[in-house]
């Protein structure tokens, strides 16, 4: 299994986004998922020390008439969430790759990483779309 | 003669024609400007005379409030102003066509509203001895007669304050029925249309149940193959929800097989009444197969939505349900003495219970009552025929300049895709823009299952001239929106107020006024 | 028929725009084995508005109105007096024949109302935010306690024995759908703070009432601590808004939610409906409220309006993952509640939730002094319970004989409680010295 010593960018076909750097995972939304929710106005984040399985909501963006769920990419236990969007929402928006991300999980399975999408294969999944 | 040389012409000609007039006030003519209570009011004023206490020794043992409201009171006149100003602010029935899709806003006769409030049933109370209130008890019976003649149903529950509390009614007596089978824990799952209205999975989940959703097909019905697949060897089905005429503005016409299907599968059929207003004196859902169905008294009865509620939701359950039905009910007695059912036992025991305190929303079963009484069995007939053959009027003159979602006729409201539009228009600028014109917008984006869905609902209470001036009105829109006229983005121009800015709004919500600088601060 | 503009000659022209021969044609997808032939049974056809006026009136003639003398029934409900102008605001055609305000381009008069009343509702009851009003004040009870286990993510709720009967069957029913557990604690007319000691860490929220269904005031606070230090909430319940003029509010009280019915405010008997259910909470827990709620924001040229907002914890956008399946509040209702709260002020709301009690007290002295009569609630507002030496059914009947509609019996709410010697009575500002003397003196006839 490889083991990601330097931040190491995937993602799901769900648009979010999970950076690795060895045993922790911090996900976001990308771009085109918060350019197709439009102005986001709530996160509601997991608390610190929830366990989540693959797939399971994580979290809830919410703009102004919609609600979308959060899956969790990879299974984890949350170790730290972005207290900015708590606040400041609009950080979505306006940065989601930096500094807009949800919240940094503690990797269980590493094998699953292998079952996300590079940079490039996400690329052509939405240009597909 | 007398020469009376005070009056002045006032021909157009001597009127200067800028339109950009700036006022002091705020006010904008007959549109008055008015603050808030909490800036026009202050807390000594109050606009009662009540008389004075005699400060007695009380009996509260101490329990007293500490710090008083603060909130400031208006005198009669302030008050009165403040209310009717408001009032100009907003679009109304009363002013004109309503066309908002599966709200059937209708006429709203002011013979309801006198009756609602005779003292016999405006000054009554709940729990009067039953002897004291037999003409209210009769009434509640008398209309029930009617819902359950009306539907062709044997059973109504008269206590649902709304439509949702309706639809919670029939899922619990559902949900009653199959735990009496011993198949409360097993049967769990509940079929429902992708395009029906969020209450349906949100009223399922809420009576324990888990939501599977069933496609709709290229006509806008019900997918059948993909429902005789849902429910082949099911035996987790407790039942199906669906809108009858659909929130596509169509009779779902596979709707009796839709019923054999669901029941052999050992489920029951929850029909959601909510455009009950296009078959009423035509089809009776009892000839459907429907086992339970909320009735919108406020939609089809006229009672009048008041911005908002309050509703009422009386639902019809067949003979499988009606045992479940919740309490309290009003039965007549041999000797013709009226009685309410207040607890689950005797005639009630196998019940599901109690939803509501009281016996449900006497206020609207006056004025539903005094609407079929005045309309009669050829009047509401009529009506449903009249709102029908509105909605199929409106289809047929807009369909050359706008998309119908689907082919044929609809029922009692047309239903249009976006597809017709230039790109970077869309269906909010268009609603929009019919405020511009005088109109009430449709229903926007609902259905979910058609793309920029614009539904309308005209109701029987249009005459032909105001159906006209109508399409009028949104044909010369729709062709702005063909053409990709880009003022539709902006509009109203012409309304109260322009479009708002509901991010803000949600971002950081301010949700009362707080006093700071005579300006509302953020309430987080 | 007077509600049909349709001339005949309007339907012939437009079926002819439409292409069609008859509106049959329109009903062709009903199965033919369910098209209703003939007439609707037994129903005649229309009638004028006199007809319709007379067979209602014959109705409303059976029963007997709070107002034509005297009266004490309350337990949820209860008589007062409501101002003219009320009424004729509420029967504005541009309020009372609008829909909810979700143009608010063109709603701002309902939206305005809307948010004063939120701002007036959040100041009586002293708590940070109220919404825009529920149903009524059951099934906001009901709300809460579900509000309560999704922000504390537990299921165990636990009403007080002093919860008004219909609120706690409402609000069991609607947990138990959910698979919540609901503990009932014994009835009790003064046990509000039994909810301290039941409270454990399994509880997602204690249910108190003050003034409970017997009259009872009870400071809370006690309840509210003990269920904080379990991290649980306390919701306080009100079913007589007047009484928040006077007696400690739920704010202050250190409540996490309070629920109760406004109809005292505003709104008349109408045998139980439609009211206005009151709905407020802290301001942390505000997205996890259920119902409708308005917020102030700007316009495209920066005037300040008002929205719906936080709308996404709704149905119609949230479907099976909403707060709730309600999609209507009680618009009317609440208008009439804030109108009349608008002429009170702060100050007119103490004012008469001060008659309201020395009415009760009165009535109390008046009663205290017959043989047999003991007053059983200890501390109250503007009603309370009493034991008759006899069967309390009867007594009322005999009551009634007399002119008096003297209260409710508690059997009636309670009919498992033993308490058939046991009526539940009230006093408002309406109640005249006339009517109290009256009433004690019937009383003291029959028994």
């Amino acid at each position: 299994m490889t083991r990601y010593t330097q931040p190491t960018t995937f993602y799901t076909k769900e648009h979010e986004w999970v950076t690795v750097h060895n045993d922790l995972a911090t996900v976001g939304i990308t771009h085109y998922a918060e350019n197709q929710l439009g102005d986001i106005v709530f996160v509601e984040l997991p608390d610190v020390g929830a366990e989540f399985a693959t797939g399971d909501d994580m979290a809830v963006v919410e703009s102004v008439k919609a609600a979308s769920d959060v899956y969790a990419p990879i299974a984890g236990k949350v170790v730290e969430v972005n207290a900015v969007l708590a606040d400041k929402p609009e950080t979505v928006n306006e940065s989601p790759r930096e500094k807009g991300w949800f919240c940094v999980l503690e990797i269980k399975d590493g094998a699953e990483i292998a079952s996300l999408m590079d940079e490039e294969a996400y690329k052509a999944f939405c240009e597909g779309l | 003669m007398t020469m009376n040389n005070h009056g002045r012409p006032t021909s157009p000609d001597h009127v200067p024609s800028d339109r950009n007039v700036e006022t002091v006030s705020g006010s904008r003519g007959l549109l008055q400007h008015e603050g808030l209570i909490f800036e026009v009011g202050t807390p000594e004023t109050t606009g009662v005379d009540l008389p004075k206490p005699k400060n007695r020794t009380g009996r509260l043992g101490g329990v007293a409030r500490k710090k008083g409201t603060g909130l400031p009171g208006l005198s009669e006149p302030q008050a009165v102003r403040h209310y009717m100003r408001l009032s100009q602010k907003n679009y109304a029935i009363d002013l004109g066509l309503f066309p908002l899709g599966s709200c059937t806003m209708k006429h709203n006769p002011r013979l309801n509203e006198k009756l609602a409030r005779l003292p016999g049933f405006a000054d009554i109370h709940p729990l009067q001895p039953q002897a004291t209130v037999q003409g209210a008890l009769e009434l509640i019976d008398e209309l029930a007669t009617w819902l359950k003649t009306l539907t062709g149903m044997p059973a109504v529950a008269m206590s649902p304050k709304a439509g949702a509390h309706g639809e919670f009614c029939g899922m619990m007596a559902i949900r009653q029925a199959l735990i009496a089978r011993g198949e409360g824990e097993t049967r769990k799952r509940v079929l429902v249309p992708a395009s029906a209205h969020g209450t349906n999975p949100a009223t399922a989940v809420q009576c324990g149940f888990v939501v599977d959703e069933i496609k709709a097909n290229e006509r806008g019905r019900v997918n059948m193959d993909q429902l005789r697949e849902k429910l082949h060897n099911a035996d987790d089905i407790a039942g199906i929800m669906l809108t009858n005429p659909n929130t596509c503005g169509l009779f779902e016409s596979d709707i009796r097989e839709i019923a054999d299907l669901i029941h052999e599968a050992g489920g029951y059929f929850y029909c959601d009444g909510a455009n009950f207003n296009a078959i009423v004196g035509r089809v009776r859902p009892g000839d459907l197969g429907v086992d339970a169905m909320h009735i919108n008294l406020h939609k089809t009865f006229s009672t009048p939505h008041g911005g908002g509620g309050p509703g009422s939701g009386p639902t019809v359950l067949s003979e499988a349900l009606a045992p479940y039905a919740p309490v309290p009910f009003v039965v007549k007695d041999e000797d013709g003495v009226f009685r309410l059912v207040e607890d689950v036992e005797g005639d009630a025991s196998e019940s599901f219970g109690r939803m509501v305190a009281f016996h449900g929303q006497m206020g609207m079963f006056v004025r539903a009552l005094t609407y079929i009484l005045s309309h009669g069995a050829d009047g509401l007939k009529q009506a449903s025929e009249d709102a029908v053959l509105n909605a199929n009027y409106i289809q047929a003159r807009l369909k050359s300049v706008m998309t119908p979602a689907f082919d044929g006729y609809c029922m009692h409201e047309a239903l249009f895709s976006d597809a017709f539009t230039a790109e970077g228009i869309e269906t909010i600028d268009i609603a929009k823009s019919l405020i511009d014109e005088g109109y009430h917008p449709m229903t926007m984006y609902f259905p979910l299952v058609v793309h920029g869905a614009m539904l309308i609902e005209p109701t029987e209470s249009e005459s032909k001239a105001e159906l006209d001036r109508f399409c009028d009105s949104l044909e010369s829109i729709a062709r702005r929106a063909a053409q990709g006229d880009d003022t539709l983005k902006g509009a109203p121009y012409l309304a109260p107020m322009r479009r708002l800015d509901e991010t803000k709004a949600a971002r950081k919500p301010i949700l009362k006024w707080v006093e700071a600088n005579a300006d509302s601060v953020a309430a987080e | 028929m007077r509600y049909l503009p349709l001339s005949p000659e309007d339907r012939a022209e437009m079926l002819d725009v439409i292409g069609a021969k008859s509106v049959d044609e329109f009903y062709a997808d009903v199965p033919e084995a369910a098209r209703l032939k003939g007439t609707i049974e037994g129903l005649p056809n229309h009638q004028g508005e006199l007809a319709v006026e007379r067979h209602l009136s014959k109705l409303a003639a059976k029963n007997r109105s709070a107002s034509s003398g005297p009266f004490f029934v309350g337990a949820g409900a209860y008589q007062h007096h409501v101002p003219a102008t009320v009424d004729m605001i509420i029967q504005r055609s541009e309020f009372l024949t609008t829909y909810t305000p979700y143009q608010p381009e063109i709603a701002q008069g309902t939206l305005q109302t809307l948010f004063e009343f939120q701002t007036q509702v959040a100041a009586m009851t002293a708590m940070d935010v109220a919404n825009a009003s529920m149903y009524d004040g059951s099934t906001a009870c009901a709300e809460a306690a579900i509000m309560a286990t999704r922000v504390t993510r537990r299921k165990k709720v636990i009403l007080s024995g002093g919860l008004h009967p219909h609120y706690a069957a409402a609000t069991k029913m609607v947990c138990e759908a959910q698979g919540f557990e609901v503990v009932q604690l014994p009835v009790a007319i003064d046990d509000e703070n039994a909810l301290a000691e039941a409270v454990d860490d399994a509880t997602a929220c204690v249910i108190g009432q003050s003034p409970n269904v017997f009259g009872t005031v009870t400071d809370l606070s006690k309840s509210a601590d003990a269920a904080h230090e379990k991290g649980a909430l306390l919701v306080s319940v009100f079913t007589e808004a007047v009484s928040l003029g006077l007696v400690t509010p739920p704010g202050e009280m250190g409540a996490d939610i309070a629920v109760g019915e406004g109809q005292s405010i505003g709104n008349g008997l109408s045998f139980g409906g439609p009211y206005v259910g009151l709905f407020a909470c802290t301001q942390k827990l505000v997205r996890q409220m259920p119902g409708r709620l308005c917020g102030e924001t700007e316009d495209a040229d920066g005037k300040r309006g008002f929205v719906l907002t936080l709308s996404t914890r709704e149905q119609h956008i949230r479907r099976d993952k909403a707060t709730s399946n309600i999609c209507t509040n009680s618009g009317l209702c609440a208008l009439a509640f804030t109108a009349h709260m608008t002429l009170l002020g702060g100050k007119g709301l103490e004012q008469m939730a001060l008659l309201n009690h020395e009415a009760a007290c009165d009535l109390a002295d008046a009663l205290d002094e017959i043989d047999g009569v003991e007053i059983l609630t200890p501390r109250f507002f503007n009603e309370f319970a009493f034991r008759t030496p006899m069967d309390a059914e009867a007594v009322l009947a005999m009551l009634d004989e007399a002119g008096v509609v003297g209260g409710v019996r508690a059997s009636r709410l309670f009919p498992e409680g033993h308490m058939g010697d046991m009526i539940l009575c009230a006093a408002t500002e309406c109640t005249t010295p006339e009517d109290i003397a009256a009433y004690a003196a019937a009383l003291k006839e029959i028994i």
